[in-house]
Formats: structure tokens, sequence, C-alpha cells
């Protein structure tokens, strides 16, 4: 099921949860909404799910106007960060009440819900637990319940929101990649929730990346991790190191000297360099090129990462070296971001 | 209240680093002895003096089945129109924020701290059928004052509390997500009411129906004043005891107040084992 979200904006009381959000969402796509906490992207969902009422623009499923249609006509299944299972119903009961809760006409007879269940424990890897009560599960098996139920009804969609949230380091892991399966095998629509931009990047088709109740990119993963479209998207997908330089006759400058980077067609003006700091070339002499004082040093892993002042206003930008190095000895460095991309300072 | 019967056996569960287990279980025991089995065990002892033939007799007096036939039907009924009832205000107090909700939620409170003989007087002024309500409800053929029903109504009026307040905090503890859930699965609203969050509050809902039984068979004050106190009409165990004594017959007066001790608390028990049992299941 196509899902489109048009010029979509939300007020909570007269405080804007969303600006004018557009979002196409592809059937059988595999979405993720991320962005820090109060960017707006669990309003998103909600309003996805009907468990809000946009003030202004609509949402569509498919053809439909879903603004028209209550909670329980979208058929959507939704999975909430601490589960909302109802725990005086055995496992099997919390799967099958969806079913259960249908109008006689369309209701599968008993036996069938039971069977129903039980296949969908299967595939939440939960066989045998149709007895059990939520109080005796762990936190990951519990989740695990709630998406099975949330897959009971046959959902047009299927939205999560935060899924791992509430899990440790290593059960979200595995959830990860058995959600990334069951998505695969069942072919849902699915949009989900999260903080963290590695879970984003490694389960999702495309992420929607989202700051104060605004969209600034959609991509696949390479597109927003390679081609960032704006500094926020920059800063927040991966590690960056940034610098304020000024653009003049296609060029870039850092105060007064020419860093060997050219920006054709770019308005002159200030503007601020971003760069990954592991994706630096390491230079011997300086002409046309960034070069700082080591101010710190730390080492990570297999590489060190160094913390360089740049210029006369000694700004502060981190790079990485491999350990080995020889100028990982040295107390002043010279580079140039490899990659690299140059937003104009906002209102100049 | 009902920790202990859910563990199981006899064995003493190891208590834990933190001291003061033997003091405090000490002084538990100590302070329920003085307050509770001493005086109960007076009154089976001076019951027990009676002998099996007199108690029996006295147990199947006419009077006697009637008062506490009186007694416990009505506190059976306040204690189910409470719950009904009582289920709601703690709703209506908990969702909806009201003008004025904070005084209301106070005023629940109020049939804690009257005196009882405050309210029977009262409600009897009021249902009496000259009063406001009972001049209304006579051309209905309706007799709430002197009647059984009026008893009803001092015990509905007593045990308000104790639903409201049992109930109250547990709908305070719903989860929101837990009615979204329900709602974006495809129940209705009645639906989600009646499977996802009535389950959640019947515990506490049977403990407050518990204690305002319980209430309610003990209730002298107020009752005395609305019912009219017929024999065998309107008269309950409670009043029945205390004209006993008024007669000097002790042994009567304690026969009736351990028929009443038992019958409670063997529904009291029961209710106990229903929660115990139903708390192990859902955790």
């Amino acid at each position: 099921m196509q899902v489109r979200v048009e010029n979509v904006r939300k007020e909570f009381d007269t405080f804007p949860a969303l600006h004018d959000v557009s979002l196409d969402i592809r059937s059988g796509e595999l979405i993720a909404l991320l962005g820090p906490s109060g960017s707006g992207k669990t309003t998103l969902l909600r309003l996805i799910a009907g468990l809000e009422q946009p003030t202004i623009g609509k949402i569509f499923f498919g053809e439909d106007d879903a603004s028209e249609k209550s909670i329980r006509e979208r058929n959507v299944g939704f999975v909430f960060q601490h589960y909302a299972l109802f725990r005086h119903m055995t496992v099997a009961d919390n799967i099958g009440f969806g079913l259960k809760v249908r109008p006689n006409a369309s209701r599968p007879p008993a036996d069938e819900i039971r069977k129903r269940a039980s296949r969908l424990l299967d595939l939440v890897q939960l066989s045998g637990l149709e007895k059990r009560y939520p109080a005796q599960l762990s936190g990951g098996q519990r989740q695990r319940v709630a998406l099975a139920r949330a897959m009971a009804i046959e959902p047009k969609v299927l939205l999560l929101d935060e899924p791992f949230g509430a899990l440790d380091a290593q059960v979200r892991r595995e959830l990860r990649r058995w959600l990334r399966e069951i998505h695969e095998a069942t072919g849902h629509t699915t949009v989900f929730v999260t903080h963290d931009q590695e879970e984003a990047l490694e389960l999702a088709d495309r992420v929607v990346v989202m700051s104060q109740g605004r969209i600034e990119q959609v991509g696949t993963a390479d597109e927003v991790y390679d081609e960032p479209n704006s500094p926020f998207v920059y800063g927040f997908i991966g590690d960056s190191s940034s610098l304020p330089v000024k653009i003049e006759d296609d060029q870039l400058w850092l105060a007064d000297r020419p860093i060997g980077l050219s920006a054709a067609g770019a308005p002159s003006g200030p503007a601020t360099l971003f760069f990954r700091p592991h994706d630096v070339e390491l230079l011997d002499g300086c002409s046309g090129c960034l070069a700082g004082t080591v101010a710190a040093s730390r080492r990570v892993a297999g590489t060190k990462r160094v913390e360089l002042e740049i210029g006369g206003h000694r700004e502060r930008v981190e790079i990485e070296l491999p350990v080995d190095h020889p100028s990982a000895q040295k107390s002043r460095i010279a580079f140039r971001p490899r990659k690299w991309k140059v937003f104009p300072t906002a209102g100049a | 209240m009902t920790t202990a019967s859910a563990q199981a056996g006899w064995r003493f569960k190891k208590p834990s680093v933190i001291p003061g287990f033997g003091l405090t279980l000490g002084f538990a025991l100590v302070y329920l002895t003085l307050i509770i089995l001493i005086p109960l065990s007076g009154l089976a002892w001076r019951s027990a003096s009676l002998g099996w033939a007199d108690f029996w007799a006295i147990a199947m007096d006419r009077r006697t089945l009637n008062a506490l036939k009186i007694s416990f039907g009505t506190a059976l009924a306040a204690a189910a129109v409470n719950v009904v009832f009582g289920t709601i205000v703690a709703w209506v107090l908990v969702r909806y924020p009201f003008p004025g909700r904070r005084i209301v939620d106070a005023m629940v409170d109020l049939p804690f701290a009257l005196p009882t003989a405050v309210a029977g007087i009262a409600l009897t002024t009021l249902y009496a059928p000259k009063g406001w309500i009972g001049s209304l409800l006579v051309p209905l053929g309706i007799k709430v004052a002197y009647t059984p029903l009026g008893i009803v109504a001092a015990l509905v009026f007593i045990g308000l509390p104790f639903v409201v307040r049992t109930v109250q905090p547990i709908i305070e503890e719903i989860d929101k997500e837990i009615e979204e859930a329900a709602a974006t699965l495809g129940a209705t609203r009645f639906q989600t009411i009646s499977r996802v969050l009535f389950p959640g509050l019947a515990p506490a809902i049977v403990t407050g129906f518990a204690l305002a039984f319980a209430r309610g068979v003990g209730e002298y004050g107020s009752v005395i004043f609305i019912a009219g106190n017929l024999p065998n009409v309107t008269e309950i165990a409670p009043l029945l005891i205390i004209i006993r004594l008024e007669e000097f017959n002790y042994p009567a007066a304690t026969a009736i107040a351990a028929i009443m001790l038992i019958i409670s608390f063997v529904m009291l028990l029961v209710i106990n084992l229903l929660q115990a049992w139903s708390r192990k299941r859902y955790g």
C-alpha cells in the first residue's frame, strides 16, 4: 500500500510540531523516520496511523483519503515503543485480539484465529509461548509479540515507534536483522521511527531525516551519508567536522588564504565547510591546504583522532589518521578534505 | 492485602538483607493480637460458654436470621451499586479535567469523615415521604426511608469512597498506549473498555467491592435512622446485638456477633484468594 503525506501541518495547542510536511512512501518499502528528539518524527508516524489528526493537509492510503477514516478503519499495524501488550491476556490472545474484535461477518472462526496466532508466533520465533502472559516474557520477546499482534490484522501499513528503543544493544542488533528478514518475507509497507542513525541506515530502504518539524532530506543510506543536502543532515548523519570559510572567485578561503578547494558556481560570501574526519588527505607541505596545531589526540580503535586548531580564530576541527602515520607524531598537520561540501551561511 | 497466600507452602521466605525483619514481624504480631485477636477471642469465648444447643437456637431464631439476611443482603446490594457508580466516578475524576474537579475529588472522602449518624439523619430527611426526594418518589410508588431500600441508600453513601479510592489509582496508571493499541487493532470504544480496560481494573474493583461490603455489614450509625428498625423487615444485625445487650442478654449478643464474624471472614477470605489468584496470573 502506497502512502502519501500531503502538505501536513500539525499544531499542539499553538506549538507547531510539523510544518508543511510532504512524503511519498512506496508500496512495500521499509522506510525510517530519523531525527533528534523533538523533530516531529513520532508525530508524523502517529498522523499516518490516525492517532492524531493533522491541523492542515491530507494523508492518502493508495487513492483513498485517510483523513476521513477513523483509526479502526485505516487498518494499520502499530507497534509501540513500550509494547502496550494487554497484560491480562495470554500471548495467543494478544495476537488474536485484532481478529476477535471484528464484526461477526468478517471474524474468522475461533480455531482459525488460534491457528493464525501460532503461525505468527512461528514467524516471530516464539513458537510454543502461546499460553504465557506478557509479564513472563523478556523485553525482546514482548516486542516480538507486539509485532505479531500488529501483523495479525493483515495491515496495509506497518508502523513502528522506536521499536527497539527500550532494549539493550545486543538484543537490538539481533532484532534489527530479524525485522529486515520479516520485512522481506512479508512485504508490508513499513515505516519506523528511530533516533539511532546506525539503525536507520542499516535497516531502511530509504531514510527520512527530520529536524524541527521539517523533513530535511529523503534518500537511501548512501544518499544521505554521501550527499547530505543541508548542514543539519551533514552534522547529524555520521561524524563530521565543520569550519567557517568564505567563498570568493569560485574558491574557498580561510581568512585571507585560499585552501585549495574550488567552489565553482557557488555564490560568494560567508559559508561553512563540512567534511568527514576520516576522509582527508594528509599533506607534507602546505600551499593551498588546511593546516593546524595539534590540540588534542585520542586513540579510537584502529585510528587516531586529532583535534587541530586552525587559523587565527583557532577554530577546532577533528580529523582521523592511521595510528602509524608519520604525521601522527607531528605537532603541526597539513591536510585537505577528499570529499567535502560547502553550505552558504544562513542569512548571509 | 494478600501477599502471604500467594506464596507457595509454609516455608519462610528468606528475608531481605535490609535489617528489621524480626522486629517488624514481632511488632505486627503483637499489635494484631492486642487490637484484633484478643477482643475477637473474647467474643468466641463468651459465645462458647453458651453451649451448642443454645447457640443454635439463637442462630436459628427467626428474628436473628432475618436481621442477618437484611444486613448481608443490603450490604451486598449497596456494594454492587457502588462498584458501578464508584468506578464511573473514579473514571470521570481521572479522565476528564473539568472545572472544580479537585473539589469533587475531595468531596468523595466526606463519607469517611462525616459522623455516620449525621449522614443517616440527612438521608432520612431527604428520603422520608415528605422529604425533597422522597416526596418525588412517593407518586411513583417508591418508598425509600423506613424500608430495606433506605438501608441500601445509606450503605451506598457510606461505601462510595472505598470503591473510588481503590479504583482511582489504577485508572491513573492505565497507559494511554494500551487504548491506542486496541484502537489500531480495530476495537471499538466499547470493546476497548470491556475487553482491555475493564479486566485490568477488575482486581481493584473487587477490592473496592470487598471493602464497601465489609463496611456495609458493620455499619450501624446511619442505618438505624433511615431503616425504621421494624423487627424482621428493616432491623439489621448490629442493631439486634445492641437490643440484646440492652436486655442484658449477653450470650445472645455475642452469638449473633460470632455468626456475623464467621460469615464476613469467609466472604472476605474468598475475595482475597480470588485476588491472589488473579495477581499471580497477570503479574
